[in-house]
């Protein structure tokens, strides 16, 4: 790992958001914290999966981090540089090296648009190529996603969920970026097209070299694609490891709680499986329980839980952990 | 054999729309025994939901047409029942839980109100017991504090607890059987463990027969007795869930068994996919609808539907092809 060169760092991220009431006077009555401190690195060519329930800020964070969102605080280094508060004018060809994969395939695609120009959009916007140059790269990248020539001129709205899919790695690669935040990327498309999907973006990282930041709610989905997975609740990461430790051995009782909570698809096992269920939901991040935001709803809970929050503490070999249960 | 709780008969759902007719069930014949869960497992447009709408004939018509051979539930003729019949029936005996609480519940009633009012109505039970009752009932689901929440606005709930507020409704009359469509995918992963043991507990108390509608084949294996798949709104295989996961036998069922990863496999394997892409219903191929993406299609598979047939105990499968592992 360590070997590995680091293409981005992320410091005690904080993206907070202002509550505002009033409606002439916009005053603020509180603040969202959706990202509160979080940090980790992703090494190039590699996965890192971001998991959590809806409300834990995974997506808030793959947004700050392609600077769609400015941080409140905290440090963003991509391919070396610091982008946590570069200008528009700073992050305009660092763009090109950083893409977005979204999670709805119907929404995501300009209906009015066809396929080749979708694909080729990007190009043009960086004005990159001549236009026989831009319409022959995106043809390449047409093929290279698995659609077919004749499929070019056609409409979004002509394609399955999986096709459109397709067609928007196809634009996020059009810029040849090195990094790809993929948000929910599988979770809208059945099951037997998922697959297809999953298998595309590990072809598409081992010919590349792309990294990801894989962020998705399907514990199955990253344990198979991210090599480092973090897990996140209520704006903080809870613990963060490789793959196989965290899944053989999950530290932390939310992290148990997910895990446990995943059917696998075995009657066999399932039958011998208990079936332990965590209590409550995810709280408000407007108004997050003190210490600990886990503690309301972990069977291991002590005192110290409620009062302070857990750091989270490296343990070496990769694993780091947020829990009091797991300090010295 | 005893006589099953809910047993359907050829049953075909078509839909006439602006490109003619699409045949959104085609010919689906299943039994559900008392107190048994039955899940009915496929993807989006498979016909899985159309299935259960169709039970309980809540599928507007026209543009709607159901057709089936016959519909029997607790030995009556489902059929021969007018709308005020089958009326009668909905809430009270077969009672529906939905993928999307905010949107089944009245957002201008109380909780409270929902709650009592298929006592009320079907069991002709005067408001103010109906109301005791639905506390007990909210207090049976897990809501904390009922007394007071019953007064509370379904907005004024997160969506885990609007879903336990549908398995009360549900629960209200004592139902036979209870369909259950996609109810806890729109909910998180912790969320959807509670909501899927209450109901389970809560079934097998009451011995109540649950039909858990589905894409999810985790969620079946952890919950369901028996298995129905459907694809291009047909059954493609049925059996018992140890069956359908140890010895699928339909390609389609083969199929979708080795494109998802598990949490208790080996890391690094590759998946392996159903090739090509979803059917289109208005469009469908003569012969076997799985047919375009079907990796052991044979001759006859081009021109000739496949129907149903036992291939062992209490398995049935609809392939042309003797597909084994």
């Amino acid at each position: 790992m360590s070997a590995a060169e680091t293409l981005l760092e992320v410091e005690d991220l904080r993206v907070h958001f202002p509550v505002l009431r009033g409606i002439v006077f916009h005053r603020p009555v509180g603040t969202i914290k959706a990202v509160d401190g979080v940090g980790f690195r992703l090494a190039r060519g590699k996965t890192l999966g971001l998991v959590g329930e809806s409300g834990c800020g995974k997506s808030t964070t793959g947004l700050a981090v392609l600077r769609m969102l400015t941080p409140s605080g905290g440090a963003i280094r991509f391919e070396g540089r610091d982008i946590t508060q570069a200008d528009a004018d700073t992050l305009r060809p660092l763009r090109r090296r950083m893409q977005m994969v979204y999670q709805d395939p119907y929404g995501s695609l300009n209906p009015r648009m066809t396929v080749a120009d979708i694909v080729g959009e990007p190009l043009a916007v960086h004005d990159i190529g001549t236009p026989a140059e831009r319409r022959a790269a995106t043809a390449e990248l047409i093929a290279l996603v698995g659609l077919k020539p004749d499929m070019a001129d056609r409409y979004p709205h002509e394609f399955s969920g999986g096709q459109r899919q397709r067609i928007g790695i196809a634009r996020a690669l059009a810029l040849r970026p090195s990094l790809i935040v993929c948000d929910e990327p599988v979770s809208a498309l059945d099951v037997s097209i998922q697959a297809q999907i999953v298998n595309l973006f590990e072809d598409l990282q081992t010919r590349l070299g792309l990294s990801y930041l894989f962020i998705a709610h399907d514990l199955a989905v990253v344990r198979h694609i991210s090599e480092r997975v973090a897990v996140m609740y209520l704006g903080r990461i809870v613990e963060t490891a490789d793959r196989r430790d965290l899944y053989k051995a999950p530290l932390h009782p939310y992290t148990q709680a997910l895990l446990a909570a995943v059917p696998i698809p075995s009657p066999a096992l399932e039958a011998q499986r208990a079936h332990p269920v965590v209590a409550g939901e995810v709280p408000s991040p407007m108004n997050p329980p003190r210490g600990c935001h886990f503690h309301p709803r972990c069977p291991h809970a002590k005192p110290v839980c409620s009062e302070t929050a857990p750091a989270l503490r490296d343990l070496g070999q990769g694993r780091a952990v947020a829990c009091h249960l797991h300090g010295d | 054999m005893a006589e099953p709780l809910l047993s359907v008969r050829g049953l075909s759902t078509s839909f006439r729309g602006e490109g003619g007719v699409v045949r959104a069930v085609d010919d689906v014949s299943f039994d559900v025994a008392a107190g048994e869960t039955v899940a009915i497992v496929g993807e989006s447009g498979s016909g899985k939901s159309v299935t259960a709408l169709s039970v309980l004939r809540l599928i507007p018509e026209p543009p709607g047409r159901i057709e089936a051979k016959a519909v029997r539930f607790a030995g009556r003729d489902l059929g021969a029942l007018d709308a005020s019949g089958i009326q009668a029936l909905r809430g009270n005996d077969i009672a529906m839980i939905f993928q999307e609480p905010m949107s089944s519940l009245n957002p201008a009633l109380t909780v409270g109100m929902q709650v009592a009012e298929p006592l009320n109505r079907h069991r002709g039970m005067p408001w103010p017991e109906a109301l005791a009752e639905a506390t007990a009932l909210l207090r049976k689901v897990q809501i904390a504090d009922p007394d007071r929440r019953l007064a509370s606005y379904p907005h004024q709930f997160s969506g885990g607890m609007r879903q336990r507020v549908m398995i009360a409704m549900a629960l209200a009359c004592r139902p036979k059987l209870i369909i259950a469509d996609e109810p806890t995918t729109a909910l998180d992963v912790t969320v959807q463990a509670q909501i899927l043991e209450l109901l389970k507990t809560l079934t097998r108390e009451s011995g109540t027969a649950l039909i858990l509608i589905t894409h999810d084949l985790g969620v079946v294996a952890r919950y369901a007795d028996r298995v129905c798949v459907m694809y291009a709104g047909r059954l493609v295989e049925t059996g018992p869930a140890r069956t359908i996961y140890e010895t699928p036998r339909h390609p389609y069922t083969v199929g979708l068994m080795a494109s998802i990863p598990r949490l208790d496999e080996e890391i690094g394997r590759r998946l392996v996919p159903i090739e090509g892409q979803p059917p289109d219903l208005s469009a469908l191929p003569p012969g076997c609808a799985f047919r375009p993406r079907c990796p052991r299609a044979v001759a006859r598979c081009e021109r000739e539907r496949p129907a149903l047939e036992p291939i062992g105990p209490d398995h049935h499968k609809a392939c042309w092809n003797d597909v084994r592992g």
